[in-house]
């Protein structure tokens, strides 16, 4: 038991008329660890996820959550994993803790409502009617609900989409001490920096598919990059010129246009920048804008698929 | 943690069936209010009444007969209007005033009516009868009459089972079937269907907080029946508890099914307003189910409103045991069964 993984999923697909949704996809998550799904929306990922909690039949694949299958171990497999889904709306005219006793009835054991409460920091909104929480705070009673019948393994779908940066962080907070009690965390999202900071393994996922794995550390120095330059500059054309000019700069590894913008991924940023604007100098280019920054997950995957995650 | 006890999961279920109803002002209007308010309109329509009148008209300008119009006025089934001239006499009959203008004359009466209303006619044989005794006609045969105004037998009395059975029907179908589309639109049916929650309980809790809510519900029809019309209830009140507790459950049984699969509110109160229209015309609420054809009379006593409706007539009218409704018990059965696993079994959770 404790040697199987917490999750395991090999060649899984399922397909929505003429979609793929899912094409092909394996992944193994040991227990302990906090793993997350990055990829744009329509990637997949819900789909995915959908299918570890056992409420999606893939049309392909094997799937086994705790070393156990849905179709011979639902009624156990429901005790042992909490879900978070994507916007579900609890019904408004019951109280926070009405809510909680509702789900806490469906386990045998578990927390009670004043631990989850506690846990998920809504103490104080216990007696207010769902209808009346802010979308923070609903998402953290949607968090307290998955946790209600202390689960070995968790699942996340975006927890954080749709929130304003304050409540996102603290529920990073929450989120991050919940791996802590040696439970799994599974989570899906598209903000780059959410998976940087709670997980400890990332899967990009792309069109059904998984496109690159590994710590997000990993991930970012596989690009061989330190720094990421851009530069705006007036026009399309500008900015194309610019990339011609720059791509035999030395210790630039990579220069892509969008838009006005030129993107460049660069080894050693301080012998790297003096030759740049000195090459776009002669070249006629006006700079409007230069920034740079360390290369993050959103990078990884501009590099890997040519999109933004956000571009959906 | 204290001891569970019985199925924990369909205890807290039922109990938020009843948090979410009451906290809905609509609901609870629909359910309780309308019923009262209906009962009400129903109590000003059939408030005991003397019996009708008719009206008459007498014209002053024939001859003096004060002996007769003395007569006329003592019968109270009439009321006479009196008219100087012949116009203003006939207008009156033209627009329906009267019914019949009486004009007498110096050795006779005249009578103007129109023979093609019935009022007219019943006036003229009314009038006539007064008029003969009055000029000293004697009954050539004893006669007595026995007037009967029975319990039971009133419109008011075949009615109000009607409403009962049309409102557990209401409240049977649109309860559950909202609550569960509303329930599966917000995505919260895939929520609970994630969780070790028995599905089964999920839509019993919708059946057993119906057979609660009913209890107020019928509570309140029949005992303004009761008291305010004086509805007889000639059998058990425990029949008429008993037959309403299956007739709810079938009720919520269909009401299951509907809910089954719909994702939309407008596409679930179509298929509602499809299965409950036949039973308004066809179950006998308002008049009586035998009007309709030999042919679809079996099709008729299938239906659950039917069962309901005659099942409590034959309780309330006639005095009927549960075992005498047995057939009708019988289909509000079959209902409740089919219903509810037709829809545990093609239940939509996502």
């Amino acid at each position: 038991m404790s040697s199987s993984p917490a999750l395991l999923l090999q060649g899984l697909r399922k397909h929505y008329k003429d979609v793929r949704a899912v094409d092909g996809l394996d992944l193994e998550v040991p227990v302990g660890e906090c793993f997350g799904l990055l990829g744009p929306n329509g990637a997949g990922k819900t789909t995915t996820i959908e299918i570890c909690e056992g409420l999606t039949v893939p049309d392909a694949g094997v799937v086994r959550v705790l070393g156990l299958e849905w179709r011979s171990d639902r009624d156990r497999l429901r005790r042992r994993i909490g879900v978070s889904l994507q916007e579900t709306q609890f019904s408004e005219k019951l109280r926070v803790e009405e809510t909680l006793s509702l789900f806490r009835a469906f386990y045998g054991d578990g927390p009670g409502v004043d631990r989850l409460l506690e846990n998920v920091q809504l103490t104080d909104k216990r007696r207010s009617r769902v209808g009346q929480l802010s979308g923070g705070q609903r998402q953290r009673l949607a968090l307290a609900l998955a946790l209600v019948g202390d689960p070995e393994l968790l699942f996340l779908d975006e927890p954080t989409t749709g929130l304003d940066p304050q409540s996102r962080r603290q529920l990073w907070d929450l989120i991050a001490a919940l791996g802590s009690a040696g439970r799994t965390v599974v989570l899906t999202t598209h903000y780059m920096e959410e998976a940087e900071r709670l997980c400890d393994r990332v899967a990009i996922v792309d069109q059904g598919k998984i496109i690159a794995l590994g710590t997000p550390r990993e991930l970012i120095s596989r690009l061989g990059a330190d720094q990421v330059v851009e530069v705006m500059v007036e026009s399309g054309e500008a900015a194309a010129r610019a990339r011609e000019v720059t791509g035999g700069v030395p210790g630039v590894l990579d220069a892509r246009v969008e838009g006005a913008v030129l993107s460049l991924r660069v080894g050693q940023l301080h012998t790297v920048l003096p030759a740049l604007l000195e090459t776009l100098t002669r070249a006629g280019v006006a700079i409007g804008e230069l920034r740079t920054h360390a290369p993050t997950l959103e990078d990884v995957f501009v590099s890997l698929t040519g999109r933004h995650l956000r571009d959906g | 943690m204290a001891d569970p006890g019985f199925r924990p999961g369909l205890r807290a279920l039922i109990l938020t069936r009843f948090r979410e109803f009451f906290r809905e002002p609509e609901a609870v209007f629909w359910v309780y209010v309308f019923p009262i308010l209906l009962a009400t309109g129903l109590g000003i329509a059939f408030r005991s009444r003397p019996p009708d009148q008719v009206a008459v008209g007498w014209a002053t300008w024939g001859a003096e007969r004060p002996d007769l119009l003395a007569a006329l006025e003592r019968d109270s089934a009439l009321k006479v209007e009196r008219y100087g001239d012949s116009t203003a006499g006939a207008a009156a009959l033209r627009n329906g005033r009267v019914a019949l203008l009486v004009i007498p004359g110096a050795d006779g009466v005249g009578y103007r009516f129109d023979d093609t209303r019935p009022e007219a006619t019943v006036a003229r044989l009314r009038v006539d009868d007064a008029v003969q005794r009055a000029a000293g006609r004697a009954q050539v045969l004893g006669t007595t009459d026995q007037v009967v105004r029975e319990r039971g037998s009133r419109y008011i009395d075949f009615l109000l089972p009607g409403l009962i059975g049309m409102n557990l029907m209401g409240s049977g179908i649109w309860g559950s079937g909202f609550a569960i589309v509303d329930a599966r639109k917000k995505k919260l049916l895939k929520r609970l269907a994630a969780t070790p929650m028995s599905r089964a309980d999920y839509l019993a809790s919708f059946l057993c907080a119906q057979l609660v809510m009913l209890v107020v519900e019928v509570s309140v029809i029949l005992g303004f029946g009761v008291l305010a019309f004086e509805v007889p209830v000639r059998g058990s009140l425990l029949a008429v508890a008993a037959l309403c507790g299956i007739g709810a459950l079938a009720f919520g049984g269909i009401g299951l099914m509907v809910a089954a699969r719909p994702r939309t509110m407008e596409g679930a109160s179509g298929l509602m307003n499809l299965i409950m229209m036949p039973m308004w015309v066809l179950s006998g609420v308002f008049f009586s189910s035998s009007r309709f054809p030999e042919a679809v009379q079996p099709v008729i006593h299938a239906l659950p409103l039917t069962a309901v409706v005659d099942g409590l007539r034959a309780i309330m009218l006639e005095g009927a045991t549960l075992a005498a409704i047995g057939g009708e018990l019988l289909v509000l059965g079959v209902w409740l069964v089919v219903g509810f696993s037709v829809a545990l079994r093609i239940f939509r959770w996502q």
